[in-house]
């Protein structure tokens, strides 16, 4: 007989780091292979389960970032003291950091879609000798809702970073306005080797793959990573599918040259 | 072997089946049919052979067999899960060859696609499949089309026949149990149609830039997204999980998995309000794509078998067969506007 699959196991909650009120990140004990941009369903019984990306990897432990959102989320926010998790995964393809090294690379995030992509950054921040030159650029929606703002002094130091917020006034930090004003502007050395990772909301993605595109990127060099209404992660509710992909199995991370022809 | 078999015969193999197998087959149900005075044909238990109805379509598949329509996949407490029982008995289905094929798809997604699903496998691997003759085809019934009208695949198969019922066994097991009360050995070649009334042609040149036809926005108004459709259909997979907590013990409860319709309204939500397919025709759109289009890109052969119920069910008369005969105007369309 095949694993249960479905059967959450306790993981310990190592840590909270708390970004924003509505945002924190939890720091869970995990042993196994896990890649940046993969998931774990995190199980409330009771109220259900949600998938949520692994925002970082490190000895022994995972990282959650969840936004409280709703019914899984608020309990997540209001229990966690218990100091466990139900979770299942990792599932999903994630990102192959393989896929980037040697060549120039551009990532643009927005909001939690930073989550998926901090274990990609991370990688090529403490690994600069594996690949060219590197823009990051991040979106939030204020100041309050920076995620993960301690990293990005780190980040700063080995690549261009472009960190902006949708108002108010620009710092030395922050710049103003949506990211696909800063995706003009990036000066890259050779555009047609040069790759991207595009993750955010939907409109933020489409926007930016065309300002992308735009500025001479090829298509087969973009990847993106979808997220979907997913109640099993594995294949088998159907709830994920677009076209004849599963977001849970195929994606979340897709080549847009993949992932453009599909329609919801 | 083939054998034939009198009613008296075959009733006294389903008692001693009964022993170790849950028997299920379309059935009539009095006054259970969707207008007044009327009856439904669905799955249930028998006892006895004279229950089972041959000439009328089940209007239900057999899926709920596989696919509880509301299945428990683990109780909990706050800080432990526990695994929910297998059923003690293993389930013997009477069946068509459409719904004989539908068993592959539902293996398709439950044992393959990415992962196999425990609750499903061990729920398979104990349910013997009985293949239904069937001498016409009704009214809605497309199988020729689909070629899922001929099936090689059952443990034993049954027709009816003058002095009782004709079979073709398979099983080992089964045939100990036959051959105890067989009058013959006869060669047995289970009945199978090779022409239905309606006819579908899914077009070769079918692309996902069907979505951009006019062709669905009829489906806008006329369908009510009741997803009767789905329920009905016997190679639709969806399920959506549920976590249920008892009124007298709030800190214990239960998840389950109950199906779920691509055609309903909640189907595609995401937090913060977001959703896909608001339209009623994009979910037939998304419906009709799945059943012949991605799911072949995918697996190599149709998910639809032809059966028709979803033809036969629908309470807006939306006629499934004729949307497919609609895709050839529908491409010409849309590549005219290329
Ligand atoms: C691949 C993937 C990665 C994700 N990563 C993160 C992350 O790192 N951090 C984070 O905060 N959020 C992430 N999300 C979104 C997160 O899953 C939803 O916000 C969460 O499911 C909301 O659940 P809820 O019960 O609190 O909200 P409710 O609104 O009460 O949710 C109701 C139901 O809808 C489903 N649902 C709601 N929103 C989504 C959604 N966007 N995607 C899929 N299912 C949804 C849930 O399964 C839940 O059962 C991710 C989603 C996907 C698909
Ligand atoms: S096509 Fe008919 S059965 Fe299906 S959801 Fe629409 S109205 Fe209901
Ligand atoms: S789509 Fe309709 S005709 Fe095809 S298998 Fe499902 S219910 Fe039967
Ligand atoms: S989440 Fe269930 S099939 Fe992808």
């Amino acid at each position: 007989m095949n694993k249960n699959e479905y059967i959450p196991f306790l993981s310990e909650i190592v840590e909270v780091i708390k970004h924003t009120e509505i945002e924190y990140t939890f720091r869970m004990a995990y042993d196994g292979e896990v890649k940046p941009g993969q998931f774990f369903e995190v199980s409330f019984p009771k109220y259900g389960e949600a998938p949520i990306s692994v925002s970082g990897i490190e000895n022994g432990c995972v990282d959650l970032t969840i936004r409280r959102v709703g019914k899984v989320t608020n309990e997540v926010f209001e229990k966690y003291v218990g100091d466990k998790l139900f979770l299942r995964g990792p599932y999903g393809n994630g990102f192959d950091v393989d896929d980037y090294k040697g060549k120039e690379i551009v990532v643009v995030a927005g909001g939690t879609g930073v989550s998926p992509v901090r274990g990609v950054v991370d990688y090529f921040a403490k690994n600069a000798s594996s690949r060219k030159d590197m823009s990051f650029i991040a979106g939030f929606k204020s100041k309050e809702d920076i995620l993960f703002e301690k990293d990005f002094e780190f980040w700063r130091e080995s690549m261009n970073v472009v960190l902006t917020l949708d108002a108010g006034e620009e710092t030395k930090e922050h710049k103003i306005g949506l990211v696909t004003k800063y995706i003009p502007q990036l000066k890259l050395k050779e555009v047609k080797e040069a790759v991207a990772i595009v993750v955010g909301p939907p409109a933020m993605m489409h926007f930016s793959v065309l300002a992308l595109l735009e500025l001479g990127l090829q298509e087969d060099n973009i990847w993106i990573s979808q997220e979907r209404k997913m109640c099993c992660g594995i294949g088998k509710c159907g709830h994920c599918k677009i076209g004849n992909q599963y977001v849970c199995l195929d994606g979340p991370v897709f080549r847009y040259t993949q992932g453009k022809h599909l329609v919801d | 072997m083939g054998y034939e078999l009198s009613k008296e015969q075959m009733n006294e193999i389903l008692s001693q089946l009964k022993e170790d197998y849950l028997i299920y087959a379309p059935k009539c149900f009095q006054d259970g049919g969707r207008f007044s005075d009327t009856d439904c044909i669905r799955y249930g238990e028998i006892n006895k052979i004279e229950e089972i109805v041959f000439d009328k379509k089940a209007e239900y598949s057999f899926k709920e067999v596989l696919l509880p329509i509301s299945q428990t996949l683990f109780y909990f407490t706050e800080d432990s899960v526990k695994e929910a029982d297998a059923p003690k008995q293993g389930a013997i289905v009477f069946l068509r060859s459409c719904d004989l094929h539908s068993v592959k798809r539902l293996d398709e997604i439950y044992l393959r696609n990415g992962f196999s699903d425990y609750y499903y496998q061990r729920l398979r691997e104990r349910v013997v499949f009985v293949l239904m003759g069937c001498q016409t085809a009704f009214d809605s019934c497309f199988c020729v089309d689909m070629g899922t009208n001929q099936s090689n695949e059952y443990d034993m198969s049954i027709d009816r026949s003058e002095n009782g019922y004709q079979l073709d066994c398979k099983s080992n097991q089964l045939e100990k149990l036959l051959s105890q009360y067989a009058t013959n050995n006869l060669s047995v070649t289970p009945a199978y149609v090779t022409e239905t009334k309606t006819r579908v042609n899914i077009p070769s040149n079918l692309s996902y830039q069907i979505g951009n036809s006019n062709m669905w926005r009829e489906y806008d108004t006329r369908c009510i997204n009741c997803g009767r459709c789905n329920f009905v259909c016997p190679t639709c997979t969806c399920f959506t999980m549920q976590d249920i907590f008892y009124t007298d013990n709030e800190k214990a409860g239960e998840r389950r998995r109950v199906w779920a319709s691509c055609m309903v309204d909640g189907y595609t939500d995401v937090a913060g309000g977001a959703s896909y397919r608001q339209k009623n025709g994009d979910r037939m759109r998304f419906k009709v794509l799945h059943k012949v289009l991605d799911y072949k890109e995918r697996n190599g052969y149709h998910m639809c078998v032809g059966c028709g119920r979803c033809d036969d069910i629908c309470p807006e008369y939306i006629s499934f067969s004729h949307c497919i005969n609609k895709l050839e105007n529908g491409m010409k369309e849309v590549m005219e506007h290329e």
